[in-house]
């Protein structure tokens, strides 16, 4: 089998084994799989309404999965996509809400301003573990908490507009569309995905097809002879939080200037950032992985909304078979791991 | 015959790629056998054939006679065959005692017996005289203890047939020694040992006999009293192999390399190289000879800009270098083939091709405006591929797939190719057969004839000697002499790095 | 076939323990008049969106799904579709969709319960004209929306007259979840409870920040322990748990000392019957049930905001815990209070705002 079909077939061998593992557990407590999966599948890609909320929420998951790849690459495990993702999501509708421009340059301007968020809030972990070596995953983590309460406190005493939330942004600088709302029989669903998809072009240019990236790559898999090679291992690793941090930062701002259009205090973690690392280790930390693994999440979560209304199958229940497949398919990953290790050891 | 393994006709292949092919080997009772072969031979899969790591496509092996089937370490164990792996399979934070029982412990009402374990490892170690303190951390202990630490793991476990992997690749001169005292002990007490290597010296050592595979094949066994060096090289390569390189005698020109007062700290902070002198001529070879641990890595590192200097002076050409980053020095001349290639000079997962342009990627043809051209970076690699054999299935093929001597002959060919004014080469044939060996000290002597300066530094007295124009002697951190390689001996060499008083040994004043 | 009998067994078994609870709910607190519904034309169907909290968040969710299965069983429906059922948000960006579904399956009625799923309700509302919604704790002017306020400053109000007549050390502690109107409205009513019954008692107010962390809140309440506080009045979810556990544990250690806390929402008092003096009970599942009945009896107050306080028996103030040394007094006072408010002598502050200005007078 080629390597090529083997990584393929993996994440679809472990979904059905998921699958497979969940009807038992259904059918054991007393459960219909078949309505159960039919929920989910029509949840999913039953009703073009659907699907437009499938890609909405696909699409800070991309984004989210890309940033975690991205610094996966290099080698770093930034755990802070979360809090990234919060700031740019403020940013974002702060320039959506305080500007009134037109669209032209008040949309792509609080794109920015979200990029620039991210960006600098992974500049801080970056810089650290350039300079000190503290390491990222802590820094990270921690500054989730900063960015969570940082950014509510804000919301409340800055840009309330009652209810503890945000104004909504000016028209002009939102992703929504009536044509595609009305496409999707009024979905969620906005531009954003675009976005999404040149996002991965983008990462899987700047990482394959330039310097800049040769050096980020190298860097990552051996920091030595990077080093040796006169490339600089500190500036790499501060660039690649910030290009990590403005691809959560991307995210936020689909949130804030497509599925939402404003913000609000945040009860606690949106659980994107963190669903970013399942996605980019599904994915294998590449663009069109991450792509395809977002799909899969995407759907997932959609779909089982589905499922206790139509299906009568507990939240619970549902959030168990969700875990299943993400367990499976994480699982093959591991095993694929250990798979081409042995394989490349054999060929010694 | 009393054979106690017998490997008849073994075949394993790797998806169509024939790792073994048709390798019989059989170990007589009480005997150190030999297994020679370059890297990449297939020597290390027919081992793991033996101890159960993978399943034989063919052929048939017997232990005393008896047919058996080894389908998994455990089973290698019970019939009494032991591994010393080249890479240590110990715990650091472990103790000795520890590290040998894991797996096996000594339970009495779920509490492990560390007293017993102990007492019965120290044993042992007396018997075999192995010298290994029981309490000790590994930690704490010498590369070579911990060597003998895998010796004792094996006998622990009650092994008649211990297999060697490459043991001495590890170790110092004195550790070698050491090791084939105790490598007799061993068959003195009734264990046989088959002896993985590529060092023909220490087959003719120790070995009894010693089987040849060359490129997956059996090439067969000799008796290593009825040989010599040459013949068993000429097996395992396939060819005639020439041990002494032939060089002209050098026509040193004007200094390349200009190191004054040079003072070096390492990673803990203690000064390792303090107050170096060194200069390196267009047209010579300069090796540095000395005892590992005397400041030589830090040395390298500093004027390769790879680590910072407290205080001297380096100048290439005249330039002054000290305290420029290493591209900057990369881009003043200088080539440099690291000491271990896997930790500085290669990026392992990346193609070989793109580990041709490791230095050179922001270079135009192989760049532009920020851009990778692929096909000149694949031009580039076939070119160095062809021109400096490396062999390899592709340049697209991952560098961690190819053997230790063709990883070698790739930075060799990627530095070499950069045309640098200095080339410093730090133990480049480290791990290697005689045949990439060969084909290395060649290509240094070339470089040299080109006149460019080479600065080498080597553990190997053999090495140093046979391709050095000149020889700077290197003991706690400073050049305490130079001599000609033509008027010195081994003798000479190994007291002045010890650090005796030069006069006993006579000849050339400081640089 | 034996697999799936046991798993109906247990499903039963469920089954029997929800409808028990619910039993047990609407014994207590609901008119009797139980007799109608369920049986002309076609059944008119309720449904509600969580927020992220669930069904069994033990408050406000839990509450308001109460308040729909006992509309439900008044009326001799079925949990499902066409009946009344409610859809789990996870995140926030799931209260569009939620509220989409259970519109497009043809529920008559939709709830939004919690001020966050304001935007949501508001959007659905319009694209979805012809379905009939209505959100609680915040107000949507659409006119298929009714929207469901409460009095929370009129129980918060009672309970800080209770917290006033029982401390000792006149030091009583504050915790709120996050600083959002709602809380707020707390806050207010319970400073002005305590200013009303015993000006000279301070109370120390502090925000956990978070809906769901126990163990901030009980470190918030060691801390207002430790420095005097006798009781604590707590609007904060499932951080107030922290406040049970934490009073629950100092009064093991030391059974004479006089440690107190209020509970929220519902009557908390199975969160700690020897520390828990009384709750500030806020009805969502009287008014949701209300609202049902009103709308299914063409009655719907679409547009309009439905304002539940003591009047409506939409809050009040569990019963005073009967180890409660100043047992009596309290109960008098609240009932005067309750007098008070009722009729319209005084009026309770919403804001803090509002606060500074407030006189018991």
């Amino acid at each position: 089998m080629s390597k090529r079909l083997r990584s393929i077939l993996t994440p679809i061998i472990a979904v059905l084994l998921g699958i497979i593992v969940g009807t038992i557990i259904m059918l054991v407590s007393g459960y219909n799989p078949v309505d159960a999966y039919t929920a989910l599948w029509n949840g999913a890609f039953g009703d073009v309404y659907y699907t437009g909320e499938v890609i909405r929420q696909v699409t800070p998951y991309i984004l989210a999965g890309l940033a975690v790849a991205f610094a996966f690459r290099v080698g770093l495990f930034n755990i802070g996509v979360e809090g990234q993702f919060i700031v740019g999501w403020l940013a974002a509708v702060w320039v959506g809400v305080a500007f009134d421009l037109p669209k032209v340059i008040h949309l792509p301007l609080a794109i920015i301003a979200a990029m620039v968020a991210g960006g600098l809030w992974a500049f801080i972990p970056g810089l650290l573990k350039a300079r000190f070596r503290v390491h990222e995953v802590i820094v990270t983590i921690m500054m989730n908490y900063t960015a969570l309460h940082t950014v509510n406190y804000i919301i409340r005493t800055k840009l309330n507009q009652g209810s503890a939330k945000t104004g909504m942004i000016h028209e002009s600088a939102s992703l929504r569309s009536p044509w595609l709302q009305e496409l999707t029989t009024h979905s969620t669903m906005h531009w954003g995905i675009m976005i999404a998809i040149a996002c991965c072009f983008i990462m899987w240019f700047l990482l394959e097809k330039t310097t800049r990236g040769f050096e980020l790559r190298a860097v990552g898999f051996n920091q030595d002879a990077a080093h040796y090679a006169g490339m600089s291992v500190n500036k790499n690793i501060i660039l690649s939080m910030v290009i990590s941090g403005a691809f959560a930062g991307i995210a936020g701002a689909m949130e804030g200037l497509g599925t939402f259009g404003y913000m609000a205090v945040q009860g606690g973690f949106t659980g994107v950032g963190f669903n970013g690392i399942a996605v980019a280790l599904l994915g294998g930390n590449t663009a069109l992985g991450v792509f395809f693994s977002a799909l899969l999440f995407g759907s997932l979560k959609i779909g089982a909304l589905s499922m206790p209304l139509e299906a009568g199958v507990p939240k619970e229940l549902v959030d168990i078979i969700i875990a299943l497949i993400v367990f499976f398919v994480a699982s093959s990953y591991i095993i694929r791991v250990v798979l081409d290790r042995f394989s490349k050891k054999g060929v010694k | 015959m009393d054979y106690v393994i017998e490997m008849l006709n073994i075949r394993k292949e790797f998806g169509g790629f024939v790792a073994n092919d048709n390798i019989t080997l059989q170990l007589k009772k009480g005997e150190i056998h030999a297994l020679l072969g370059e890297n990449g031979a297939g020597k290390s899969t027919l081992m793991n054939v033996l101890f159960g790591l993978y399943q034989p496509e063919q052929g048939e092996i017997r232990v005393k006679g008896k047919p058996v089937h080894i389908s998994n370490p455990n089973i290698a164990n019970e019939l009494g065959i032991g591994m010393v792996h080249q890479h240590f399979m110990l715990v650091d934070k472990f103790t000795v005692t520890e590290n040998i029982i894991l797996g096996k412990e000594i339970t009495s009402g779920g509490q492990i017996n560390i007293k017993k374990a102990e007492k019965e490892v120290r044993e042992i170690s007396e018997r075999y005289g192995l010298a290994v303190d029981p309490q000790a951390r590994i930690s704490d202990i010498t590369v070579g203890m911990q060597q003998r630490v895998e010796i004792l793991k094996t006998l622990y476990r009650g092994a008649e047939i211990l297999i060697f992997d490459e043991p001495t690749a590890v170790l110092t001169p004195q550790e070698i020694k050491e090791l084939i005292q105790i490598m007799k002990t061993l068959i003195k007490e009734g264990k046989s040992i088959i002896l993985i290597t590529h060092k023909l010296k220490e087959i003719m050592e120790v070995a009894d006999r010693c089987t040849v595979i060359r490129k997956g094949k059996g090439i067969g066994t000799v008796t290593v009293s009825e040989t010599n060096p040459n013949e068993l090289a000429s097996l395992m390569v396939g060819r005639e192999v020439v041990f002494k390189t032939e060089k002209t005698p050098s026509t040193p020109k004007q200094d390349v390399l200009e190191i004054k007062d040079l003072v070096v700290k390492d990673t803990r902070g203690v000064t390792v190289v303090n107050g170096l002198d060194l200069h390196v001529r267009a047209g010579e070879i300069v090796g540095i000879a000395g005892i590992d641990g005397n400041g030589q890595s830090e040395f390298i590192e500093a004027i390769t800009g790879l680590r910072k200097s407290e205080s001297g002076s380096i100048k290439v050409n005249g330039k002054e270098l000290m305290g420029f980053s290493s591209r900057k020095i990369t881009e003043s001349g200088v080539g440099h083939i690291p000491q271990d290639r896997h930790k500085h000079g290669l990026v392992l997962n990346y193609p070989i091709a793109e580990n041709m342009v490791l230095q050179t990627y922001y270079k135009k043809p192989f760049s532009k405006n920020g851009i990778l051209n692929f096909k000149e970076i694949y031009n580039k690699a076939r070119t160095l591929i062809k021109e400096f054999d490396v062999r390899t299935p592709s340049e697209y093929t991952l560098a961690r797939a190819l053997s230790g001597g063709n990883q070698q002959k790739a930075i060799i060919g990627r530095e070499v190719d950069r045309n640098p004014d200095l080339l410093i080469a730090a133990q480049p044939t480290r791990g290697l057969d005689v045949g990439a060996i060969e084909f290395i000290h060649k290509r240094l002597i070339e470089q040299r004839d080109h006149g460019k300066a080479v600065l080498l530094v080597s553990f190997e007295l053999d090495e140093i000697i046979n391709v050095s124009d000149r020889i700077a002697v290197i003991y706690e951190g400073k050049i305490v002499a130079v001599v000609n390689p033509k008027e010195t001996t081994e003798q000479e060499l190994g007291l002045l790095m010890a650090g005796s008083n030069r006069k006993e040994a006579g000849e050339e004043t400081h640089v | 076939m034996k697999k799936r009998k046991i798993g109906m067994a247990l499903s039963l078994v469920l089954a029997a323990g929800t409808l028990l609870g619910a039993c047990g709910k609407s014994d207590t607190n609901k008119p009797a008049d139980t007799s109608k519904g369920g049986d002309k034309e076609k059944a008119f169907s309720v449904a509600m969106v969580t927020d992220v909290g669930g069904v069994d968040d033990k408050s406000f969710n839990q509450s308001a799904w109460e308040g729909l299965k006992d509309f439900g069983k008044d009326n001799g429906l079925k949990k499902g579709k066409g009946g009344f059922d409610y859809a789990q948000s996870t995140s926030d960006a799931d209260y569009s969709t939620n509220l989409n579904t259970l519109a497009r399956q043809g529920f008559d009625l939709v709830y939004g319960i919690g001020f966050l799923m304001h935007a949501a309700v508001d959007e659905i509302s319009q694209q979805q004209a012809k379905s009939k919604f209505a959100i609680v704790d915040d107000e949507v002017k659409q006119p298929n929306v009714a929207s469901i306020m409460f009095k929370e400053q009129e129980a918060a109000f009672l309970a800080g007259v209770a917290a006033a007549l029982q401390t000792k050390t006149n030091h009583i502690g504050f915790i709120g979840g996050m600083k959002i109107p709602v809380i707020e409205r707390f806050e207010s009513g319970f400073l002005a409870g305590v200013k009303a019954a015993k000006p000279e008692a301070k109370v120390d107010v502090q925000y956990s920040g978070a809906f769901d962390k126990a163990e901030l809140g009980g470190t918030i309440a060691s801390k207002m322990y430790s420095t005097g506080a006798d009781v604590i009045f707590h609007a904060a979810g499932a951080t107030g748990n922290g406040l049970f556990k934490e009073a629950g544990d100092l009064k093991k250690k030391d059974p004479s000392r006089e440690i107190w806390a209020i509970g929220v929402d519902r009557d908390q008092n199975d969160m700690g019957p020897d520390v828990v003096l009384t709750s500030a009970m806020k009805r969502v599942d009287v008014a949701v049930k209300d609202l049902s009945t009103k709308a299914k009896d063409g009655k719907f107050p679409g547009g309009q905001t439905t304002t539940y306080g003591l009047q409506e028996d939409g809050v009040g103030l569990a019963p005073i815990n009967s180890k409660a040394s100043n047992k009596d007094a309290i109960d008098k006072a609240v009932k005067e209070w309750v007098e008070k408010i009722k009729s319209g002598a005084i009026k309770v502050p919403g804001t803090l705002e509002e606060l500074k200005t407030f006189s018991a007078k």
